[in-house]
């Protein structure tokens, strides 16, 4: 349970559950995987063979209508069948438990579970079940789980920037707000480090940092535009609307003001940073329409990115 | 019945005693240690060679499970874990379901538990009616159907009023008052220790001021009423520092903290593992530090086993989402034993966390070999090796972090009152 569980004994990918702990090799091989699978969309065929027969079931615990359709779109590309499942269980509503469900799924005869839980930790409880149970040919990529982690977002972001800077290794990059709540913050950190990003900056309040973030390799601003100088790149975070009235942040307003990128605020980095945002954006709360839509931002990109990497990762797992 | 346990090595805590000699017992009784009593003729001898004998353990924390989670646990299985654990006689918190706070439910639990193959059970009640922090429960009444100590469990009194009304209550009688602290808001929906690993892994935390800031309101609220202040479960360095500094300053407060706490920390949690979840959380290694230097130091004053048997539906969840806890009380002697180890202690003193001075903190006449008491002895191998398995297990609760491992210590006979609870397999 404390081995690494997402590699095989050989060091391969087995399933896809966080960023922390992937070697740089694989991340680079996912990464070169994805690139060819960017021009599969532009054909008139939008599809190749390789998962054909094979079935995704997309176990989403959580709503999230649009990772699903990424996922949908990416498995569907590959000739997969897919099967898409919206549980909509609160641990508070007890019925049939997380295992129960994977356990009957899996007698479906499932090749690839992607799984989006709001509990930290559910896609490594799956993984670890089903190794337990002689099922370790279905493969697990996490979709999102609780604060813990979004690894294909992650991927998907350092695909993003490769396109657009080349060379990590001469890069500083900030990511900036509700670091505390997010999976996303969390995989782009630990992808960023592994690719050697030599400066990775958070840029939040104090309310939305956890406490000893900076053991993670980041260098921690609560001023946003001293965080901001000369980066590359801007990663911002969306800001949850439960989170934006009460004892966390006083109003949208007053974040906006001292969080939200404006054009002011980016013309602190460099000329030629890019700005990216996981979405669904709020404009006019972590982020200025002048910025969002301005032409510093990559922001669409990474949706048409994201299907690649999604792409890759699949094939990856699930094309032997 | 009449037994002379021959060629071992008694250690007696309480009397200071570490040498091979003979133990006698009589008609329940501890006889004479060294020399026979007069005319003591043996029906029944216990070679215990290569074994040490000392008294029976005293654990502050194990839950039964009864009454209310009678699916989880039994008061037949968790005795039977106990005799195989050395433990004699043990304290159990009041939240079962209901919560112990009706001296029925008290007189009923204590009715159960009287059979000779079953530790001595010492009920802690509860503190508040359903643990609910509002209104008093007839703690006199309670005290006669058995009660030795009144607490809330892990759940803690939010009216500060209240519990200083509780605890001056408690005082009218002499009564001790055991109370965990951890300030319920700061701990809000928290899972794990608010640090490296909590961060990483995207658990809420739950961060040590939730220890200290509770610690501080009971220590004044314990100097302000006189109440004996008995801290269930401290955590953190800070707060056995506390405890210290309250001591010094004169405050009638002792504490326990839980065997897996002296052994684990938050690196432990891993890839999310469930068996690692438990309350209060495992903190830093630092904290962990301090925790073994306090209870060697005498600062903390027991260790206990915490035994929450949880049953595996409650356990394979996610990490968040899993039932806090774990099984202890076939693990405390091994885990006391290894922290003798690793501390390098004597283990006279070491078994005095575990006997002599738990039974202090209860108050009772319990965790010695001296001449007149009651024979509850545990007789163990400290060499012999054993493998935590779930086969192994007595008790109804397989959920332990040490799973798997090899723990140094086996029991080989556990006596309550001079009768033979546990013994070696034919």
């Amino acid at each position: 349970m404390n081995s690494n569980p997402q590699l095989n004994k050989h060091g391969e990918l087995q399933h896809l559950l966080t960023i922390e702990g992937l070697p740089r090799e694989i991340i680079a091989a996912i990464l070169d995987t994805a690139a060819p699978f960017t021009e599969v969309a532009e054909r008139e065929v939008k599809k190749v063979p390789l998962l054909r027969g094979k079935s995704v079931f997309n176990l989403f615990f959580e709503n999230s209508t649009r990772t699903r359709t990424t996922f949908e779109i990416a498995a569907k590309r590959l000739s997969a069948d897919v099967i898409n499942l919206n549980i909509n269980t609160s641990s508070t509503t007890k019925g049939e438990t997380l295992l129960d469900t994977v356990d009957n799924l899996s007698a479906l005869q499932a090749d690839i579970f992607v799984v989006r839980h709001a509990s930290s930790g559910a896609p490594h409880l799956i993984a670890q079940h089903l190794a337990a149970t002689g099922r370790d040919h279905i493969r697990v990529i996490n979709a999102g789980d609780g604060r813990h982690a979004h690894p294909t977002q992650g991927l998907l972001d350092m695909y993003t920037i490769r396109h657009y800077k080349k060379d990590f290794t001469r890069l500083t990059v900030a990511i900036v707000g509700d670091v505390l709540h997010s999976r996303v913050a969390r995989s782009q950190i630990h992808a960023l480090t592994t690719l050697g990003v030599p400066e990775v900056r958070v840029i939040a309040p104090k309310t939305l940092l956890p406490t000893q973030v900076e053991q993670m390799g980041v260098r921690v601003f609560n001023d946003m535009r001293e965080g901001l100088r000369g980066v590359d790149v801007v990663m911002m975070l969306r800001l949850q609307n439960e989170r934006m009235n009460g004892a966390l942040l006083p109003s949208p307003q007053e974040y906006f003001k001292y969080y939200g990128l404006t054009p002011d605020k980016l013309d602190l980095a460099k000329p030629d940073a890019i700005v990216m945002h996981p979405g669904p954006m709020n404009r006019g709360v972590e982020i200025d329409s002048a910025v969002a839509d301005g032409r510093q931002a990559v922001i669409l990109p990474q949706v048409t990115f994201g299907i690649a990497v999604r792409m890759a990762v699949m094939s990856m797992l699930g094309g032997a | 019945m009449r037994i002379q346990i021959t060629n071992g090595r008694v250690v007696d805590p309480a009397n200071n005693v570490d040498r091979n000699t003979d133990v006698f017992v009589a008609d329940g009784l501890i006889a004479g240690v060294g020399k026979a009593p007069a005319g003591f003729n043996a029906e029944a001898s216990i070679d215990a060679a290569g074994c040490i004998v000392c008294p029976g353990l005293v654990d502050l924390a194990a839950r039964l499970r009864e009454p209310g989670f009678e699916y989880r646990a039994t008061l037949e299985s968790e005795m039977a874990a106990a005799a195989a654990g050395g433990i004699t006689s043990l304290a159990c918190p009041p939240d079962t379901d209901p919560p112990l706070d009706e001296p029925g439910l008290v007189e009923m639990l204590t009715h159960r538990a009287r059979l000779p193959d079953f530790a001595h059970v010492y009920p802690v009640g509860a503190l508040t009616v359903g643990l609910a922090g509002q209104r008093l429960t007839e703690m006199a009444e309670l005290a006669e159907a058995g009660c030795v100590a009144f607490g809330q469990a892990n759940t803690v009194i939010l009216d500060t009023q209240v519990l200083l009304r509780a605890m001056q209550y408690a005082a009218t009688f002499g009564f001790p008052v055991w109370l965990s602290a951890q300030d319920p808001y700061l701990a809000r929906s928290g899972v794990a220790h608010d640090g490296e690993v909590a961060a990483r892994l995207g658990l809420t935390g739950i961060p040590v001021v939730a220890e200290t800031i509770a610690l501080a309101t009971i220590l004044h609220l314990a100097q302000e009423t006189g109440a004996r202040l008995h801290v269930a479960r401290i955590s953190s360095a800070a707060g056995v520092e506390m405890i210290r500094a309250a001591r010094a300053a004169g405050i009638k407060v002792s504490c326990d903290v839980a065997a897996h706490h002296l052994h684990l920390c938050e690196n432990d949690i891993g890839f999310f593992n469930p068996h690692a979840r438990l309350d209060p959380p495992l903190r830093a290694l630092s904290d962990r530090d301090a925790l073994r230097a306090g209870l060697a130091d005498g600062t903390v004053d027991a260790l206990c086993s915490d035994h929450t048997p949880v049953d595996d539906d409650g356990k394979q969840a996610p990490f968040g989402e899993a039932e806090a806890g774990a099984t202890g009380l076939e693990l405390l002697l091994p885990l006391t034993l290894k922290w003798a180890h690793e501390m390098k202690l004597p283990l006279v003193k070491a078994l005095a966390r575990v006997t002599s001075d738990p039974a202090r903190v209860l108050g009772l006449a319990a965790g010695t070999l001296g001449v007149g008491r009651a024979a509850d002895i545990c007789i163990f191998d400290p060499e012999a090796r054993v493998r935590i398995t779930r086969e192994r297990l007595k008790s109804q609760g397989k959920n332990t972090p040490f799973l798997g491992q090899e723990l140094a210590g086996e029991v080989r006979y556990t006596l309550i009152d001079g009768h033979p609870a546990h013994t070696p397999p034919l």
